[in-house]
């Protein structure tokens, strides 16, 4: 009897819980789903479902005529290259502060997060005339180096959270194997921390890829990522509701499956190791 | 047990990543003061002159600016209620036993991992949109007239964008707590016959308090500087119905090339930013102890 009631509640619960998910991811599936429909059927009133002539030219339109992919491919650059140069110079960083701790170690980190709390709008005008200075307006390598600072706090916090989880007594064994610093950190310490360096990258490249303040402002068209491309359909051009649906769909696409290998992670990383 | 020389090593490894992050911070701020004490449009560099407070006295008293604070303080609190309150449900909902919880997991954060302008413009055309638009259709198919939703209540449009990309920041932060919760205390106040609202109040939300006073106060420091959101969709208006601080001053800098101005909103948003800062690194100081 008790056992009949659970599983009705169960399915219950079931169909409410899929209910809210459903509607919350609502418009990205509805996006998808546009993405595939000929241009008069994506602004067809009443709304068409499923029952419209499935097609892919959205998709060739995008790549084709309005050069898709060195958004694309400037989107890769900037994600993948502030996520190496942070890493780079987080990881020795997040090294010394779990394991050779000062008295100043906790202002430092505390610090370093205070550096997230400035409000991007409050540099603009210094950045934007210091990029323009040195040419870096509308470069990648601008970018790379903008958008690593930006997020170096949430790296070496990541990182000093997982660093932290290692037993310092395996390193003080390796030390007394006689092995050097180098080669500690090397041998033992990067295989254990390979887990946390993982995720750490993984939540950077969604941060990066999805970061759409600098990306916009400091661009024109030769660093422009796919931030950039998405807002150039922000004035209506005639029928575009496909085409958008199909250059969101790639933009969104690899990020998306990425995230969701990396829930438990992002908690961690955003609350700056607060939750975990 | 630390030597000399890792000591040494580790302020070697530690150096580049404190002396980038300062003059990161440093070199910009020092900048952003300078010219707010100065007379300095970009299209008329040549009448650059030190002003003292006029800047401030100037971006202060513009009749956008209240206007600007205002709306900010609607978008942020309008935003961080519906994620807090719509976080709890959805986290309760989903972390009962339920058939497919990966699925449905992973389709209530989906959003966060949208970038902002895809967010915005997918809203914009395809839900908000009077002629084309879902919410347009769904009107009409119930007999009622088109409403012009960024046209007519554009805060509130750009408060339910927003909302639903931070909603499932919200959801799963307050889903990691709740898993943390330990059922033995729940079931024994159900035993001693606490109604489910009771034990709400009682037990699960005061276990809560610590992830929801987190995710404010994150959320707070993001939501301050949204500009992408209202950029694409509304660009401020229609009028300044939908300008907030941060807009405001990208508006200076870059569309009116008032860089002094701008500076001086800058040091306005960061002397905001920074009363909202203090309350943060309390909340995330303490776990640092323990």
């Amino acid at each position: 009897m008790a056992r009949a009631v659970s599983t009705q509640r169960k399915a219950f619960n079931t169909v409410v819980a899929w209910g809210v998910a459903l509607l919350i991811a609502f418009p990205i599936i509805w996006t998808v789903l546009t993405s595939f429909k000929p241009e008069p059927q994506a602004v067809a009133t009443p709304p068409i479902w499923l029952g419209f002539d499935w097609t892919t030219k959205n998709y060739h339109d995008v790549v084709q005529q309005r050069g898709y992919f060195s958004f694309f491919l400037n989107s890769v650059i900037i994600a993948l290259g502030s996520t190496a140069l942070g890493l780079l110079i987080a990881i020795p960083a997040a090294w010394s502060m779990a394991f050779v701790p000062g008295r100043r170690t906790r202002d430092l980190l505390m610090w370093m997060l205070s550096t997230k709390m400035m409000p991007a709008v409050a540099v603009l005008t210094p950045l934007y005339l210091i990029f323009r200075t040195l040419g870096l307006l509308d470069s990648r390598l601008g970018l790379v180096v903008v958008l690593m600072l930006i997020n170096l706090p949430i790296i070496v916090w990541m990182l000093y959270t997982y660093f932290k989880e290692i037993p310092g007594e395996i390193l003080e064994a390796a030390r007394m194997d006689g092995a050097s610093l180098w080669n500690e950190i090397l041998y033992v310490l990067t295989p254990m921390a390979i887990p946390g360096i993982a995720s750490t990258l993984i939540l950077n490249i969604i941060l990066a890829w999805n970061e759409a303040f600098w990306t916009i402002i400091l661009t024109v068209t030769d660093a422009a990522p796919l931030t950039k491309f998405i807002s150039g359909f922000s004035s209506p051009q005639g029928l575009f509701y496909a085409k958008l649906s199909a250059a969101s769909t790639m933009a969104i696409a690899p990020i998306l499956i990425m995230g969701w290998f990396s829930q438990k992670q992002l908690v961690r990383g955003l609350t700056f190791g607060a939750v975990k | 047990m630390s030597t000399q020389a890792s000591r040494s090593a580790a302020r070697t490894m530690l150096s580049p990543a404190v002396i980038l992050l300062f003059v990161w911070m440093i070199v910009p701020l020092v900048l952003t003061l300078w010219f707010s004490f100065h007379r300095y449009n970009l299209l008329t560099p040549e009448r650059y002159g030190f002003i003292w407070f006029q800047n401030y006295a100037n971006f202060v008293t513009s009749p956008d600016f209240w206007g600007a604070i205002v709306n900010t303080l609607i978008l942020v609190l309008g935003v961080l209620f519906i994620t807090v309150v719509g976080g709890i449900l959805i986290a309760l909902l989903i972390d009962r036993p339920i058939w497919g919880q990966g699925p449905v997991r992973i389709l209530v954060i989906s959003p966060f991992f949208i970038m902002p302008p895809v967010a915005a413009l997918v809203w914009k055309n395809m839900f908000f949109n009077p002629t084309n638009g879902l919410f347009a259709a769904a009107f009409h198919a119930i007999g009622l007239r088109p409403y012009d939703f960024l046209g007519q209540a554009p805060l509130a449009s750009i408060i339910v964008i927003v909302a639903w990309q931070w909603l499932p920041f919200a959801t799963l932060i307050l889903l990691t707590a709740l898993q943390s919760l330990s059922s033995e205390q729940l079931e024994a106040a159900e035993m001693d016959g606490a109604p489910p609202v009771k034990r709400f109040w009682y037990i699960v939300l005061p276990h809560l308090s610590r992830a929801i006073t987190v995710v404010v106060l994150i959320q707070t420091i993001f939501l301050l500087g949204i500009l992408v959101e209202i950029l694409v969709t509304t660009n401020g208006g229609p009028g300044t119905q939908s300008t907030t601080l941060t807009f405001l001053v990208y508006k200076e800098a870059l569309l009116n090339f008032d860089a002094g101005k701008a500076a001086a909103g800058g040091v306005v948003a960061v002397i905001l930013a920074n009363i909202v800062a203090i309350f943060l690194m309390r909340a995330i100081g303490k776990n640092l102890d323990a």
